[in-house]
């Protein structure tokens, strides 16, 4: 080697090395950075709603807040009984899912063993489509377009209800259970496929007797990341199914769930720290403790099936 | 083996028959399904053009909101919502991509790492309203933001950081590993790897990405109505540009605002048809705006699978 290049050369190459080490060293601390502020945000959730629901239960015990069965917490006689928008969130998470789950599973069973590459490529984007439209313009289409709709089935059916809020609300989330539900049927091996083919089964057979039972905790997992959606979903609920608290279990009476109770406080002007502010973080923790599990469950078993095969 | 019988034969055929007649059924009952989505789409859009035709003027695009819904326009509306967007983006997209780019290149195998995959995973399925709730506890009275442009941008960003971290975590996890050899090889380090390969190739999966966040970021009601926007805004916030030097400015963050969705909302609450009538009008910009981005990006993805074969 050229001893002239050794002497000053390696020495500034050398320094060059250290100083790429600490800022190779200082990047990598700002992507981690980057990555941690998904922690701060779920502290920051956790933390806000913990906090403002403790002030809000001490004013309110935990007993009367789980079993009262008013929900009138801006009147004199105030009550907090959650159980009341519990009911319409049940109601319209209920509707939707039955309108959903149907739907979305033919849906992932058609396009995961009948359907053609081709009708792939045209079906898919037509649901992503679906699941990317603005949940306030289906707010508009239940109210103003499925309701009359109904009222012409139902005449007595009231301007806001839970049924047409639902249904649009069903249609919203096929995407979501046909997405999930479809991943987990082609996860499925093909060898079971053609076992059972070649015992001269048909598709549709195929399809209900090996696929679906084998990818049976995916499917699960669409249907329960389902209905964390429906539960969470605001608008649709806000504008068609009426903000009034309304202890039902009747899908065509209107009633408030949790979410819309608390766009209609938001809408208000609730001083900061009053009561009433204090309540719509109270309904967001329940909302939240629900979305959670829900959440949480669906997970688990999407996890599970990507470990089987 | 004795064979079978002729009138066996013919009970086969007929049972075989029938099973492929539920077959065909059932592939019918799939289509049927798919029509009913995008029936769906085509309803809600054709309806609100309907309903929203006649309101669909230039003045629309030019008036503030009014008392008299002949007069009212959607200016505040869509002026609020761009200026939002720019927080949303200027914020999620630099915060999504360098997690992704730390989770998919950097993360050692540890249980942090773990936590904050799962962590971001339940993100992505928390519901918009708490979001809401958290920006009104956190940035409106923690930090004293107010119920400003900054406020709506900043939830926004949250919200869409999960889409951008995974629409990223997926774009560099397709890059082949015999780039990054190739580059180590040459004595690049890991950033310069980074920088000069995996951010460049994976730029097109990252982008169509934000698209989509963006989408579903300008249709986003809830969390926004929760931080308390108002419902009726008759002024412009300060342009961002100005014609005198430094010629940007930044007194239009902290400004009051309303947004497209919010507008619509409010409009469609009222109970006269011609307030609903402008609801329909200023739905059909709003739905025309998340179709025309999802198409991009869905369209995007596909040239993307087409032209790429590493």
């Amino acid at each position: 080697m050229n001893s002239s290049l050794s002497d000053s050369g390696v020495s500034e190459r050398l320094a060059r090395k250290a100083s790429r080490h600490v800022s190779e060293r200082v990047i990598e601390a700002v992507l981690f950075a980057a990555a941690a502020v998904s922690i701060f945000v779920t502290l920051a959730i956790v933390f806000i709603l913990v906090r403002e629901s403790l002030s809000f239960f001490q004013h309110v015990s935990i007993v009367d807040f789980l079993t009262d069965t008013q929900w009138t917490p801006l009147f004199d006689d105030a009550h907090f009984g959650i159980m009341v928008l519990l009911s319409g969130t049940a109601v319209s998470s209920m509707v939707a899912l039955a309108v959903a789950i149907p739907l979305g599973t033919t849906i992932a069973i058609f396009l995961s063993e009948f359907a053609s590459q081709r009708t792939r490529e045209v079906a898919k984007p037509i649901l992503e489509l679906l699941a990317g439209m603005p949940t306030v313009v289906f707010g508009y289409f239940a109210l103003l377009f499925v309701t009359p709709l109904l009222q012409r089935l139902i005449p007595e059916l009231p301007g806001f209800n839970l049924l047409s809020a639902g249904l649009v609300m069903g249609i919203m989330i096929v995407p979501i259970v046909s997405s999930i539900s479809e991943d987990a049927m082609r996860a499925v091996p093909m060898a079971l496929r053609e076992g059972s083919y070649a015992m001269g089964a048909t598709r549709l057979q195929t399809a209900f007797h090996v696929v679906l039972p084998a990818a049976v905790s995916g499917v699960g997992a669409a249907y329960i990341l389902g209905i964390a959606r429906a539960v969470g979903e605001t608008m649709i609920l806000a504008i068609a199914a009426g903000m009034q608290p309304n202890l039902t279990f009747d899908p065509r009476e209107p009633a408030a769930t949790i979410t819309a109770y608390i766009v209609q406080v938001a809408l208000g002007d609730l001083p900061h720290g009053s009561i009433g502010y204090q309540t719509i973080f109270a309904a967001g923790l329940t909302l939240m403790l629900f979305t959670l599990t829900f959440n949480i469950l669906g997970f688990w078993l999407q996890r599970k099936y990507r470990e089987r095969y | 083996m004795q064979p079978p019988a002729p009138s066996d034969v013919a009970l086969i055929r007929a049972d075989i028959t029938r099973r492929k007649r539920w077959d065909l059924l059932f592939g019918l009952l799939g289509v049927l399904a798919l029509a009913l989505g995008l029936m769906t789409i085509t309803a809600l859009f054709v309806n609100m053009l309907i309903d929203g035709w006649a309101r669909l003027t230039p003045e629309f695009f030019t008036n503030f909101p009014s008392r008299r819904a002949g007069q009212a326009g959607i200016l505040s509306a869509w002026v609020g919502s761009l200026l939002v967007m720019l927080v949303t983006a200027s914020v999620a997209v630099p915060l999504g991509v360098a997690a992704g780019i730390w989770l998919e290149e950097y993360a050692p195998k540890h249980w942090l790492t773990d936590v904050i995959e799962i962590n971001i995973n339940n993100l992505a399925g928390v519901p918009s309203i708490i979001y809401g709730l958290l920006a009104l506890g956190l940035f409106v009275y923690g930090f004293g933001l107010g119920q400003s442009i900054r406020t709506a941008g900043l939830t926004l960003a949250l919200l869409i950081l999960p889409m951008i971290i995974v629409a990223t975590r997926e774009a560099i996890r397709g890059i082949p590993q015999s780039i990054r050899e190739g580059a180590y090889a040459l004595g690049a380090t890991r950033w310069q790897m980074v920088k000069h390969h995996l951010l460049p190739y994976s730029m097109p999966g990252i982008f169509t990405g934000v698209i989509i966040g963006m989408a579903r970021a300008i249709g986003e009601t809830a969390p926004i109505i929760t931080i308390g926007a108002l419902t009726f805004i008759a002024f412009l916030p300060p342009a961002p540009v100005t014609a005198t030097p430094p010629f940007i400015n930044f007194d239009w963050l902290p400004a009051p605002f309303t947004v497209m969705p919010i507008q619509i909302f409010n409009w469609t609450s009222r109970p006269e048809a011609a307030f609903q009538q402008n609801a329909a009008a200023a739905g059909v910009i709003l739905v025309a705006m998340t179709l025309f981005m999802n198409g991009l990006a869905i369209w995007l993805r596909y040239r993307l699978r087409k032209n790429i074969k590493w």
